[in-house]
């Protein structure tokens, strides 16, 4: 069973006498443990394809089943128990809670999946250790430089053993340094815990570091193939 | 649902972020409580005044006058006829099933003297019955007894207020004083009642046996005629009933035709202090009324506010739906803030609230009474107020869509 797989996935959005279609007829498969990065322009989808995929939005027509599970036509609150349970989410700009420690944003995910404060507590901290945090569980994210802020969204990302983790431009506001470095991690991860990674992202060479790269133009698939490692 | 606890957490920190914020909001839940506890307070000590005077007059009392009388075209007032005898009392207490005590008066004003001082008060004739009727103590000596009012000894109780100017400091028991240059043996001191609803001094009085102010005193009253008869009912539920058998009575006794007119009156007294009582209560709640508008108002405060707050932090909002936070844990969050908001506010109201009726009572003389019922209905006023105003801003939050919470600069 393929942990990701749409069938003629579509999104039309209604503006006014004629409706845009931001995608259309979308069949993809992505199996458990892959390492797919997203490319595109900006307005080619791939954001609304990530969107959809990530129980964020759903499709205007077609199918998306998740793990097996059918997605389209549920409701608001079984959409946020499946992205708590299911996925973990890393974004462009960190999307900390600004005025709340690391560790405390860490145990968000788990805060909503009811998990007893001490057992939040400890799994909360081995994440972030997980992800070479140490030290800086209790700092707040302005007391943290953009990568620690990152791992930290990652480790957040981890922490209630999602099967799934999108990465929205993960590096985007990162310098080339550090982006490599939190590429790296994210390769590990793949590589050593099984997690299936999406990526979204117009860089070619951030995209480089995954396995398999589908490219989105004007809501449409032009191209999915494997990435040759030299 | 996510924990009370973690979401009170969240709603504390935000709350103390926005400080001066939090603070203004809450002063308008602040001024709102105190207005309610102070306005309450001024009325239930407004009421308790009143019903201690219903007390200090006696309870469940009817007053019988004798009805006015006609002479020569010209009517005279009511109570000027004198149709009202001691034998009427003493029928009253025996065959009224509903009434506990009868005292009749005859009224009379002296001077009194005692050694080189002197004072003009009123002196009522009456018997023992006088001080349960009146539900009146003693501070000292003793009452009046049937064998008094039997022979017409001459012994007095004073009022407060004529030991207090005929006597200073001296122990006025057993001392004789001159009532109409008649001596008299002091023999008890009544409690001190203060004054009537009407501004009276209910202490400038002397009781003496009715024999002997018929005899010494009134002197040209006809023999056995009262001014005025107390009637004491065993409660207050039967008053009515003794009302109805004191006038079957008095009409049989004073062989009355069923067409001619009562030729005496029956007043309810408490009646008509416990009407007083009741337009009091009328007065707090519309003074409560106008003191809940401005809590009202404060409610309207914490709204605002708070969707200010959902805007501001939409961003937040959308991270907490990424990582699973359900329609209702968004919504608690909120509530929870507006709660906490105006709770605080309210503990602080109800504090300043006593304060300020401690002072206004001590400052302009008033009493007043902080009840634990206009506590608890503040407190919980404001909890509702937290609630019901929070609910949209926290409504209004949990239906934002998360993709575009996210992207919301």
């Amino acid at each position: 069973m393929a942990m990701i797989e749409t069938h003629k996935l579509a999104k039309l959005y209604d503006l006014g006498d004629e409706g845009v279609h931001a995608l259309e007829d979308v069949t993809i498969k992505i199996e458990k443990g892959e390492f797919v990065a997203i490319m595109g322009p900006s307005g080619s989808g791939k954001s609304t394809f990530m969107n959809i995929i990530g129980c964020l939005d759903q499709p205007t027509a077609g199918k998306y089943l998740l793990d097996g599970q059918e997605i389209s036509g549920l409701s608001r609150d079984e959409l946020a128990g499946i992205r708590n349970r299911k996925i973990g989410f890393v974004f462009q700009g960190f999307d900390l809670l600004s005025r709340t420690t690391a560790v405390e944003n860490v145990e968000l995910p788990l805060l909503y999946n009811h998990v007893p404060a001490k057992e939040r507590k400890k799994k909360s901290l081995a994440s972030l250790k997980m992800l070479g945090l140490e030290g800086r569980e209790y700092h707040h994210p302005n007391q943290l430089s953009g990568g620690q802020q990152q791992r930290v969204a990652i480790a957040r990302a981890l922490v209630n053993d999602a099967p799934i983790l999108m990465a929205d431009e993960p590096t985007g506001n990162l310098d080339t340094k550090t982006s490599i470095e939190i590429m790296e991690l994210l390769v590990q991860l793949n590589r050593d815990s099984g997690t299936t990674i999406i990526l979204v992202t117009h860089e070619s060479n951030i995209a480089a570091f995954s396995k398999r790269i589908i490219h989105f133009v004007d809501g449409h698939v032009i191209s999915d193939e494997e990435v040759k490692k030299l | 649902m996510i924990s009370i606890i973690s979401t009170l957490r969240v709603a504390l920190r935000a709350l103390w972020v926005n400080k001066m914020r939090s603070s203004l909001t809450m002063l308008g839940i602040i001024i709102g409580v105190s207005a309610v506890i102070i306005m309450l307070a001024v009325g239930t000590g407004a009421r308790q005044k009143i019903s201690d005077q219903i007390s200090s007059m006696g309870s469940n009392l009817l007053l019988v006058v004798p009805g006015s009388s006609t002479q020569g075209g010209l009517r005279m007032g009511g109570g000027s006829q004198s149709t009202l005898t001691q034998d009427d009392a003493d029928a009253i207490l025996r065959e009224g099933a509903t009434i506990s005590m009868v005292a009749p008066v005859l009224t009379g004003a002296a001077q009194v003297v005692y050694g080189n001082q002197n004072w003009s008060t009123g002196v009522q004739g009456t018997t023992s019955g006088m001080l349960e009727v009146k539900d009146c103590g003693l501070t000292a000596g003793r009452n009046m007894t049937d064998q008094d009012v039997r022979n017409a000894t001459k012994v007095c109780i004073l009022g407060q207020t004529v030991v207090d100017n005929l006597f200073g400091s001296i122990d006025p028991i057993g001392q004789i004083i001159r009532i109409k240059k008649i001596p008299f043996m002091v023999i008890g001191v009544l409690e001190s009642k203060g004054q009537s609803l009407v501004g009276q001094d209910q202490d400038d009085v002397i009781y003496i046996p009715i024999s002997t102010a018929q005899k010494k005193i009134v002197g040209t009253t006809l023999p056995g005629i009262v001014r005025l008869i107390l009637v004491k009912a065993r409660s207050a539920d039967d008053l009515a009933i003794a009302e109805r058998q004191v006038t079957d009575l008095l009409r049989q006794r004073h062989r009355s035709s069923p067409t001619k007119e009562d030729d005496f009156t029956v007043r309810n007294l408490t009646q008509i202090l416990q009407m007083a009582e009741q337009a009091t209560n009328v007065m707090t709640l519309l003074l409560a009324a106008i003191a809940s508008v401005s809590l009202l108002v404060g409610g309207i405060g914490i709204m605002n506010i708070m969707l200010v707050s959902v805007t501001e932090r939409t961003r937040e909002i959308g991270i907490r739906m990424a990582v699973g936070a359900k329609t209702w844990d968004i919504r608690i969050q909120f509530i929870i803030e507006a709660l906490t908001l105006s709770l605080i506010g309210g503990i602080i109201g109800i504090i300043i609230g006593s304060a300020g009726s401690a002072i206004l009572s001590a400052v302009m003389e008033w009493p007043t009474v902080v009840s634990t019922l206009s506590v608890f209905l503040s407190f919980g006023f404001s909890a509702l107020v937290g609630i019901s105003f929070g609910f949209y801003p926290a409504y209004k939050a949990s239906l934002l869509n998360p993709i575009d919470a996210l992207r919301f600069e």
